[in-house]
């Protein structure tokens, strides 16, 4: 029978266990690194200590298997036998079953019923294999009983001198484990707990005497509460921290996981985990901790399929998985991302129908189908399983999610991969917050989510335009597109609303996107504790939680990305285009602001926002004529118009006449602007640009859909090349005429990079895969090469290879563009290219051009910094 | 003819009998006492914009947040007069203490368990969703509120929604 010594018990086992976590990834390290001794000996040590502790506590069993588990291990350490894959499994076996056996310790007090014995002869049949005299020779000079007096008495062992010593005795190793806990105690969670809720109190307490203070000029008040918030500050910041964890100690496990799934199953998986530093509170992390193993095996056993698919399917033999942790807008954002095969949304929609959860004629999109993979019906059914290649427990995963309010996501695209993202709030905690006022009411937003505030007066209102309805306002030369949180919410404007004297734009993230919200106040920041909504509220969209200001009343704290969705500016038909499938990989599914237009007989045109740098209105009768071209005079200079109509329809006859005042998107470059005639803007989305049906019509780079509805995307450089002023033909800047070549797969991607580089007055040459972009190296001459990271068939690293193995082509700079900015950093670390960019990011596409440009020599700009766009744009506070 | 042992189980719930009271129009409610946390005079109130009709708003009791639901727009009657203040009657509830506002609150009354009876059938469907039974009072009736129910309020479907038209 053990020791009745209960503490000394639940030490043991509480170190038992983070002892066999790290033992865990220990192990998949041995595996790569199969000599290094360092390793070894920690493993050996690992289960040295928990052998030597049983022995002393009387846990027979778990003493037995330890003990043959270590005599292999010894061998191992001293280089008497090889470390080979089966040994690791037979090893990771026992610590699994030491896991057993601790649980068992634990709930009952007991070893359990299980002795193991198969494992145990199998842990012997092994030791004896090799040497069978060592078999009994670990057994160690001092005895366990003697361990923990010994312990005591000798504190002082520094952890150095402990790793240093050569011979591995328990006494040693316990006295390390002691010497740490002299700086370190356990505190039990509920205290925790409790102490946080107190600090939360105390914060109220603190800002309430703070707003009393104000009132009052007592200075003898106001010290004594100015140090009273000083010291509660600091205790939050303290208590706060000793809940945070970094989200890495439940991702420890997880390569071991991986590890014994792929090679259960035959597969090849690479684990990525990014942020693992991300510090989340202690009780989350506890809640997800199961969630995020079984989305991790699911995409395992599931997702990644096995080698001969993936190279049949022209993939890696090797599946990637990637973790990625981040904050965002006071959540803490959990992505698993696989690049499987995806889940077929079709036979999820069958399934579901099969199974009466909606009719064959409903109109669901693929988003809100593959949500149905979360049904708790649909999870345990083999045949979807098979089928889909998903849904074992996710119901489980999603409400236990929920139960913390947290979100669950799932995207996927068909032989791409699939995308599950868990968004946890952070809801026990004290968070910074800006105090808004709106509609009379108070607010409070999370300032994580906070870019940047604007206040616009006077003249500089006129920023703010109206394009049917939906408001944008023009910041640094791109629109932000605004939403009103009075009609978000529903509320009344207090003021005169519009012609007040001034408006405040609040810009927010959120979802990686940015969305401006107009407010009628702005009052100060504040730390706030952020307490939840009741149930009744809490379906609410809208708001995040609530916390109890100064005065002692109640304000409720915006959920960001809840108004943002609500308002339209973070659309939610994006999310559509998102699950649909496409071409292109995952990543380049991030949001693309476009503008919707209407021009001829075309309903639905469409262009990266990105690219236009104003929207103008301008009466007929300040159009002029030069030149056999309409011009306007704007801003001092001679902008030429070009309408849109007639460039893609010239042959049609009844064209309707330009309306007064024309509406006239306008492109600008440096010191060049042309501005487009459309008959109406309609709109600006935010969508995932995929392109459905590539277009043989000139002009239209293809179609899509944006919010719900088909639209054409424009073929900007077509138009330009069209407009009578001739663009390209324009004198352009010197050293702008390099001439780039774009390799990239997709014709619709190539289009929009090629529209940003005409407007920026380079010649530019074309290729879809390798063996075209190594046919235009040689039939002309190439400045710069611009390759998409994913250049069909092995990515832009071929291509770079290809290029650097031929002396005439050494020294061309090659730019590669990623299609995330995690893909531009891993490109930038690979230092293959010249310089890495993401996709669609035009002007740092242009910089990094005009980089290059110059320093390829030759035709030097004259400034320096020429393709740099200047900002034509007013920013609201200049005017 | 129900009998009392048929009322604690109709009801779910142990009683012993005391009903903290409020009035609301012409009708007179009761709450399980045990269920009731405290009887409160007007609380200031935050609003909660696209809350449920029948959220009032939210009350700062001692640093606990309680959802207020107006009484009068839960059981569909008339609004209260104009300048008639609401007063707090704060209940426990499975998810956390909730404050329903009511016209005047009236005795804590021990009743005859005996005298209790279910509500009739034809009481129209909005009061009768929350009455539990009624209790025949000498001079009056009591109508025991089913107080899960009463606060079983959800936010309308509209949470992630498409985007909202300008608003009025």
């Amino acid at each position: 029978m053990p020791l009745q010594d209960e503490d000394v018990i639940r030490e043991f086992l509480v170190e038992s266990h983070e002892n066999l976590a790290r033992l865990d990834q220990e192990f998949v390290e041995l595996e790569k690194h199969p000599k290094d001794a360092a390793l070894l000996s920690s493993i050996f040590r690992t289960i040295h200590t928990i052998k030597g502790c049983c022995g002393f506590l009387g846990y027979s069993r778990l003493e037995r298997i330890t003990h043959e588990a270590e005599s292999i291990l010894s061998e191992m350490r001293d280089g008497h036998r090889d470390f080979t894959p089966v040994l690791a499994s037979l090893i990771l076996e026992t610590v699994d079953a030491v896991r057993t056996l601790l649980g068992w310790i634990e709930s009952t007090g007991e070893e359990g019923q299980d002795n193991f014995e198969d494992l145990t002869d199998r842990l012997k049949a092994v030791a004896r294999q090799k040497a069978g005299a060592l078999v009994a020779e670990p057994q160690l000079p001092v005895a366990p009983s003697e361990l923990l007096p010994e312990v005591t008495q000798q504190p002082a062992v520094t952890e150095q001198a402990v790793t240093q010593q050569k011979e591995e005795s328990p006494v040693a190793e316990t006295a390390k484990g002691s010497a740490a806990a002299d700086a370190n105690i356990r505190v039990g969670v509920e205290l925790l707990d409790k102490l946080m809720d107190l600090v939360g109190e105390l914060v109220l307490t603190r800002n309430q005497i703070l707003q009393f203070n104000t009132d009052r000029e007592d200075p003898e008040l106001n010290a004594t509460s100015q140090r009273l918030n000083l010291i509660t500050s600091e205790l939050q910041e303290g208590v706060m921290k000793t809940r945070m964890q970094p989200i890495g100690t439940i991702w420890n496990k997880l390569p071991r996981v991986v590890r014994d799934i792929s090679v259960g199953l035959g597969k090849q998986i690479r684990l990525q985990l990014q942020g693992a530093e991300t510090e989340l509170d202690r009780t989350i992390i506890e809640s997800i901790k199961d969630p995020l193993v079984h989305l991790v095996r699911n995409a395992c056993d599931h997702g990644i399929e096995r080698p001969e698919v993936r190279v049949r399917n022209g993939k890696a033999a090797a599946g990637t998985l990637t973790l990625r942790a981040y904050h965002e807008g006071g959540q803490v954002i959990i992505e698993i991302r696989d690049d499987g095969g995806g889940i077929d949304v079709e036979s999820v929609r069958r399934k579901a129908i099969e199974k009466g959860l909606f009719r064959a004629t409903d109109s669901y999109t693929d988003k809100e189908v593959l949500n149905y993979i979360f049904h708790p019906g649909f999870s345990t059914a083999e045949t979807i399983t098979n089928v889909s290649g998903r849904g074992v427990g996710m119901d489980v995963v999603k409400s236990n999610v929920e139960k913390i309010g947290g979100i669950v996501d799932v995207s996927s695209r068909p032989g791409e991969g699939t995308t599950v993202k868990l968004r946890i709030p952070l809801t026990l905690a004290i968070i910074p917050g800006l105090v808004i006022t709106s509609g009379g009411e108070r607010f409070v937003i999370p300032q994580v989510s906070l870019l940047e505030l604007i206040r616009l007066e006077g003249e500089a209102k006129k920023h703010v335009n109206n394009i049917r309805g939906t408001l944008v306002y023009r910041r640094r030369g791109r629109l932000l597109a605004l939403a009103n949180l009075n009609q978000v919410l529903g509320l009344t404007d207090a003021a005169t609303g519009a012609d007040s004297d001034a408006i405040s734009i609040i810009v927010l993230q959120a979802e990686g996107r940015q969305f401006g919200l107009i407010v009628e106040g702005i009052n100060d920041t504040q730390e706030i504790v952020v307490k939840p909504l009741s149930k009744q509220l809490k379906g609410l969209a809208e708001y995040a939680g609530a916390t109890i200001m100064g005065d002692g009343k109640v304000a409720l704290i915006l959920d960001v990305a809840g108004i943002g969705e609500l308002s339209g500016v973070l659309g939610e038909a994006a999310e559509f285009a998102t699950a649909d499938a496409g071409k292109k990989p995952e990543e380049e599914a991030e949001q693309q602001r476009l503008l919707l237009f209407r021009a001829g007989s075309f309903e639905r045109l469409s262009v990266l926002l990105s690219l236009v740098s104003r929207l103008e209105e301008f009466p007929l009768s300040s159009i002029e004529s030069a030149g056999g071209c309409p011009v306007v005079q704007y801003r001092d200079r001679i902008l030429p118009l070009v309408a849109l109509g007639a460039i893609l329809e010239p042959d049609k006859q009844d064209r309707r006449p330009l309306a007064d005042p024309s509406q006239v998107v306008v492109f600008t470059d440096t010191d060049r602007s042309v501005g487009l005639i459309v008959d109406q803007i309609l709109d600006i989305a935010e969508e995932a640009v995929t392109v459905r049906q590539t277009s043989q019509r000139p002009g239209l780079l293809g179609s899509g859909v944006v919010g719900g509805q088909v639209a054409d995307f424009l073929d900007l450089s077509y138009v330009l090349r069209a407009t009578p002023a001739n663009w390209s033909q324009a004198q352009p800047k010197a050293g702008m005429r390099r001439r780039i070549l774009i390799a990239e797969g997709s014709a619709f991607s190539r289009g929009l990079l090629r529209g940003g580089l005409d407007i920026a007055g380079y010649r530019v040459s074309e290729a879809a895969n390798l063996g075209e972009a190594m046919r235009e190296l040689e039939s002309r001459t190439i400045d710069i090469v611009v390759t998409a990271a994913s250049l069909p068939p092995e990515g832009g690293s071929a291509l770079q290879t290809a290029m650097r193995g031929r002396p005439e082509w050494k020294g061309i700079p090659i730019l590669a563009l990623g299609d995330s900015d995690a893909e531009v950093k891993a490109l930038s670390a690979a230092h293959l290219f010249e310089d890495c960019q993401t996709k669609f990011d035009r002007e740092a596409m242009l910089t990094s051009l005009t980089r290059l440009s110059a320093a390829l020599g030759g035709e030097v700009l004259s400034n320096g910094s020429l393709a740099l766009p200047e900002p034509v744009l007013v920013s609201g506070r200049e005017a | 003819m129900a009998t009392p042992a048929l009322q604690a189980s109709s009801g779910g719930e142990q009683t012993n009998g005391q009903y903290a009271t409020f009035q609301l129009a012409d009708l007179f409610f009761g709450v399980n006492v045990l269920k009731v946390q405290e009887v409160l005079c007007f609380q200031h109130m935050t609003r909660v914009p696209r809350a449920p009709a029948e959220v009032e708003g939210l009350i700062n009791l001692r640093g606990q947040m309680v959802t207020a639901i107006d009484m009068r727009r839960r059981l569909d009657m008339p609004p209260r007069p104009a300048g008639d203040l609401p007063l707090n009657m704060v209940i426990r509830t499975d998810g956390g203490a909730v404050s329903l506002l009511v016209d005047e609150i009236g005795d804590v009354l021990d009743v005859d368990l005996a005298t209790w009876e279910r509500p009739p059938e034809n009481l129209d469907l909005a009061t009768r969703d929350f009455i539990s039974g009624i209790y025949k009072l000498n001079d009056r009736l009591l109508l025991v509120l089913d107080t899960e129910r009463t606060v079983d309020v959800a936010p309308a479907p509209r949470t992630r929604g498409p985007r909202t038209g300008p608003q009025p």
